[in-house]
Parts: C-alpha cells; structure tokens; sequence
C-alpha cells in the first residue's frame, strides 16, 4: 500500500513509527496522530474559506454586471487576505448591556456548528473523518448547535435589531429543519444505511435522477437553512440593518461571515454527496484518492455556485408567505414524497434497473405536478376573494 | 483506572456541574444555557456507551428542539430578559422531597439489581446497534406497540396544539 492509493493511513502508520521510538505509549501517540488529522482538516477548510470570501465576491460582481475586486493581486486574489488584515486590526466593541460571555461563545459556536459537519464528510473512499452510522441525523445535530448560536447572539447582543433577526432566523431554520430531514431520509430509504460513506458506495445511479423532486427539496430546505436570499428576511437590511450579528465588530463579525460562506460551501458539498454521487465520477475514483478529493470539491463548487445563483437572483420572501411556504407546502409534499418513495422502493425490490429507476423517476414528476397544480388552484382561489373582495368595496367607495 | 473511566467521570462532572448551574442562575436565560450544556452532557455520555443513535437524537431533540422552545418561551413571556426574581417560590421544600425521594428510589433499585456489579460484555464486531433498534421498534415480538401507541401520542397533542391555536374566521 503506498502514500498514493491511502494517504491518510501510510501518513497515519509512518507517524505512529515516528511517536512510538521517541517512547511516547502508543495510546497517547494514537490521540495525538487524530488531533493532528482534525487540526489539518481545520486548516485546510479555513484557508479554503479565505479563498471562498473571493469566489463569492467576484461570483457575485458577475451576476450583477460589476467586474469585482481586481485591485489586489492578479485577479484579486489577494483581497481575501487585505480584508482579514482589516478585521483583526480593527477595534473589537462590546455592547453596554451585553451579556459578555454568551457575546463572545456565539461567534465561536457558529463556525463551529459548520467545521464539525466536516467530521462525516467522505473526500475519498479512504479519506474520511469518521464512517458514523448515523452521518446523515449528525447534520441535523450539527445544525442545532448553529441554531443555538444564533439565538445566544442575538439575545446576548441588548439590541431589538438584533433579537428580532435571531427570532426570524431561528424560526425559519426551525421550520425549515423537517423538510431537510424528510429529504435526507429519501437517500437513506435508496441505499439502506444512515452513513455518508455507504450512501455514495450504492450510488451506481446519482439520487438525482430516482428523486430529482428529493434534490430540489434539500436545496430549498437547505438555502433556507443558511439564511441565504430568497430566505434572508433575518437580515433584512433595510429594516433591521444586519439582523443577529449586527453588534459584532472585526473578527468576531468575520467568524459569522466566514461560517455562513463555508455552511454555504458544505450543503453545496452535501448536496453532491446525497444526490449527485459524491466523490464518484465513471469510476475515475478508483484512480486515485487525490483525484477522488477533486471530483467531490469540485461538485461542492457547482452546488455553491447554484446556491449564489439564487442567492443574487432572487428577491427576498416576506416571513409569512415563507414560513406559509413551508408548513402548508414544502412539509406535506416532503412527507407525501417520503411515503411515495419508500412504498415504490419496497413494490419495485427485485425488478431491473431501468423499470426501478423509470417508475422512481416518473413518481417523482408526477408528484410535482400535483403539487404544483394544487397550489395553483389554491392562489387563484386566493386571488379571486381577494379581488372579489376589492370589487365589492370599490362601488361603495365610489358612493361616498 | 482505565481511560473510559476517567472519560466518564469528566462528563459526569461537567453534567452535575453544569446541571447546579441551571437551579442556581438567577437570570432565566444562562438557566436555559445551562441546560443546554447539562443536555449535551447527557448527549456524549450516551457516546461514550457507543449509542451513537441516541446520542445524536438527544442532541436534534433536546437542544435542537426543546432548549431552544424554553429559551423562545423565556424570551416572549418576561418583560425585562435580564430578570433577576426570587430563586424559589413556596413549593421549594416539595421539591427538595421528590428530588430526595426519586434519589432514594433509584438507589435502592439499583443495590437490588444484580447485573450492577457485573462487567458489561463486550459488544462483538460487526454489531449494529442502529439496524438493531429500528428493527426491534418495527417488530410485532419487541417493541411494535408501545412505538405505536408514543407516535398516536404525539399525533394527539399535534392535533390538541392546532386546535388551541387555531384562529376561528
């Protein structure tokens, strides 16, 4: 076995070597080889972040016809680094009135409701934190936690804006949380298993294609997740100016910035992992793991990229009509689909392939369908009261 | 000692610890903060029982859920969120007695059980405890019934919640 078909264990065993002569108890060296495996995951997802505060930047100049930063280094590449300089530098405000220890944990719990999520993320068949059994609840979990931080944040900053954007935010990751976790289960009901590694080995077909309204749920759900436009009423910034962060200042404000592009980059990751085969590509993985590592971060970038097409595309939702979104839509369709999928998985076990993925597919469509047509007759129920109602107030107006 | 020992006794303490801290706070919020670390204290003593399942559940359940409900409903019901009331009301002793009785309960329980002083076996390789509980919640011979019964119960006060909130046009 060389360095090149498993790194991360010839890396591990070499190390162990290395720890055992110095006389260091193998128990000891063993903790040690795994803090070191966490500490250059970490390192590499935040230089990646610095990188990603670019990437978002110049993606979104694109969108809005502006060139972006092109000031600093080739491309700008080196704004990234300008910016964080500034960060640090600049003065770090407390609040009068604020609850100074919770202030300060919030920032901290909020990048590291993301990082932890990397822990179950497969770069490669052999590249992995940890092959949990539950991977696909441990998000869920981890995205508790960053509920938690944006509540301690807005509550411990002494300031209405502040508070009412951590409710609003809390709200919609709340309610948004049960149509992400019906979805999650859609991959979990096709490959038998709960665990990362296991749901993209079973993936011979990408999900995407057995449930392509199962794809399209997760990233709505998962959008609404991040707080990102069209769900960032949390924000609103010409109402509440930034919402939950609004009283934090240099770096702590970056530790919320940098965690949301990074949650951002890690759904577009789940995304692919769930939907699109992860770290497969026609089998090029087998090829090498460093290849496999391209193929996944590459496919986590075009889920990113389709995440700040919506981001800068669309307008913002008002809360009623997204949490109404929601509850009255998006929960019962998950639900429904959920059913659908696992009485077709258990009707069609044992046919062939194409009549499986065919009627999965088509069972997929048509739900959509009904759905859609459902909540079209819905508004123009809705429409028509309301215009009846106009038309019946009019003429008495008119009277008057 | 062996080093799951000591693991547990750290968790324990930061549990008990932090669990003194949610009846002795005065603000209602830093209770409910304390709670939250008292959960995920439970929540990693279940990880280190090797109950992934569970310990992830507590986790979604207890902070992503109900935590963070006590904290809204601290947030929405007080006027003043840096209130500093009486730490006890009159009940306080009543309390104290069921508190004292539950302890005196368990204990005994447990001196009586014989399996406390016995070493647990080990769990063989291979084992799924995650396939094992779904099946065992899903079969007519386990545990089918009372799965049942808990999801009619939750299906109930979903029912009984949009019934007191519902708004009659």
């Amino acid at each position: 076995m060389s360095f090149w078909n498993d790194p991360l264990k010839v890396a591990a065993d070499w190390l162990l070597g290395v720890f055992t002569g110095w006389g260091m108890p193998e128990i000891a060296a063993n903790i040690l080889i795994g803090f070191l495996g966490v500490l250059l995951l970490i390192t590499v997802l935040m230089v990646l972040d610095i990188f990603l505060v670019w990437v978002e930047r110049k993606v979104v100049s694109r969108f809005q016809d502006r060139i972006g930063p092109n000031r600093v280094g080739p491309f700008g590449l080196i704004q990234p680094f300008a910016d964080i300089i500034k960060l640090i530098i600049k003065e770090d405000t407390t609040p009068g009135g604020a609850d100074k220890v919770v202030y300060n944990i919030a920032p901290m719990l909020s990048m590291m409701s993301v990082l932890i999520l990397w822990a179950v993320v497969p770069l490669a068949p052999t590249i992995l934190g940890v092959d949990l059994n539950i991977g696909v609840l441990y998000i869920i979990a981890a995205g508790a936690i960053g509920t938690l931080s944006i509540i301690m944040a807005g509550w411990s900053s002494n300031n209405k804006f502040a508070l009412i954007g951590a409710f609003r935010q809390v709200a919609v990751m709340v309610s948004f949380e049960i149509p992400m976790l019906t979805m999650l289960l859609i991959p979990t009901v096709f490959s038998g298993s709960m665990g990362m590694n296991t749901i993209i080995e079973k993936q011979s077909i990408w999900y995407v294609f057995l449930a392509p309204l199962a794809a399209l749920i997760f990233l709505i759900a998962a959008i609404a997740e991040l707080g990102r436009a069209p769900f960032d009423m949390a924000e609103g910034e010409s109402e509440l100016v930034s919402g939950y962060n609004i009283e934090y200042s240099g770096m702590k404000f970056g530790m919320f910035y940098a965690g949301e592009l990074l949650h951002a980059f890690t759904f577009g990751g789940f995304w692919s992992i769930l939907f699109f085969g992860g770290y497969r590509f026609f089998g090029l993985e087998q090829v090498s793991p460093f290849l496999a590592i391209a193929i996944i971060v590459f496919k986590a970038f075009i889920g990113y990229w389709i995440i700040m097409w919506v981001k800068y595309t669309l307008l913002r939702i008002r809360i009623d009509h997204m949490l109404g979104f929601n509850w009255k839509f998006l929960t019962p369709l998950a639900f429904t689909l959920l059913m659908v999928t696992a009485l077709m998985n258990a009707l069609l076990a044992g046919t062939s392939t194409w009549i499986y993925i065919s009627s999965m597919f088509l069972s997929n469509v048509l739900l959509a369908w009904i759905a859609t047509e459902i909540a079209r007759s819905y508004s123009r129920r809705e429409r028509e009261r309301v215009e009846g109602s106009k038309a019946a107030v009019l003429p008495e107006a008119a009277h008057h | 000692m062996t080093g799951e020992q000591i693991a547990f006794l750290l968790v324990a303490l930061f549990t008990l610890g932090s669990g003194i801290m949610v009846v002795t706070s005065r603000n209602l919020v830093h209770a409910a903060l304390w709670l939250v670390s008292t959960l995920f204290g439970v929540a990693v003593t279940f990880a280190v029982l090797n109950a992934s399942f569970l310990a992830v559940v507590q986790v979604v359940v207890y902070i992503g859920a109900i935590a963070i409900l006590f904290i809204f409903a601290v947030m929405l019901t007080r006027k003043d969120m840096r209130d500093q009331g009486a730490q006890q009301n009159s009940n306080w002793w009543f309390g104290a007695l069921l508190a004292v009785l539950t302890f005196v309960g368990l204990f005994f329980l447990l001196e009586s059980w014989t399996g406390l002083s016995k070493t647990a076996a080990a769990i063989p390789s291979g084992f799924d405890g995650m396939a094992e509980l779904g099946t065992a919640l899903t079969s007519p011979d386990a545990y089918v019934l009372p799965f049942e019964v808990a999801s009619v119960l939750l299906v109930a006060a979903l029912v009984g919640a949009v019934y007191v909130a519902f708004n009659r046009k």
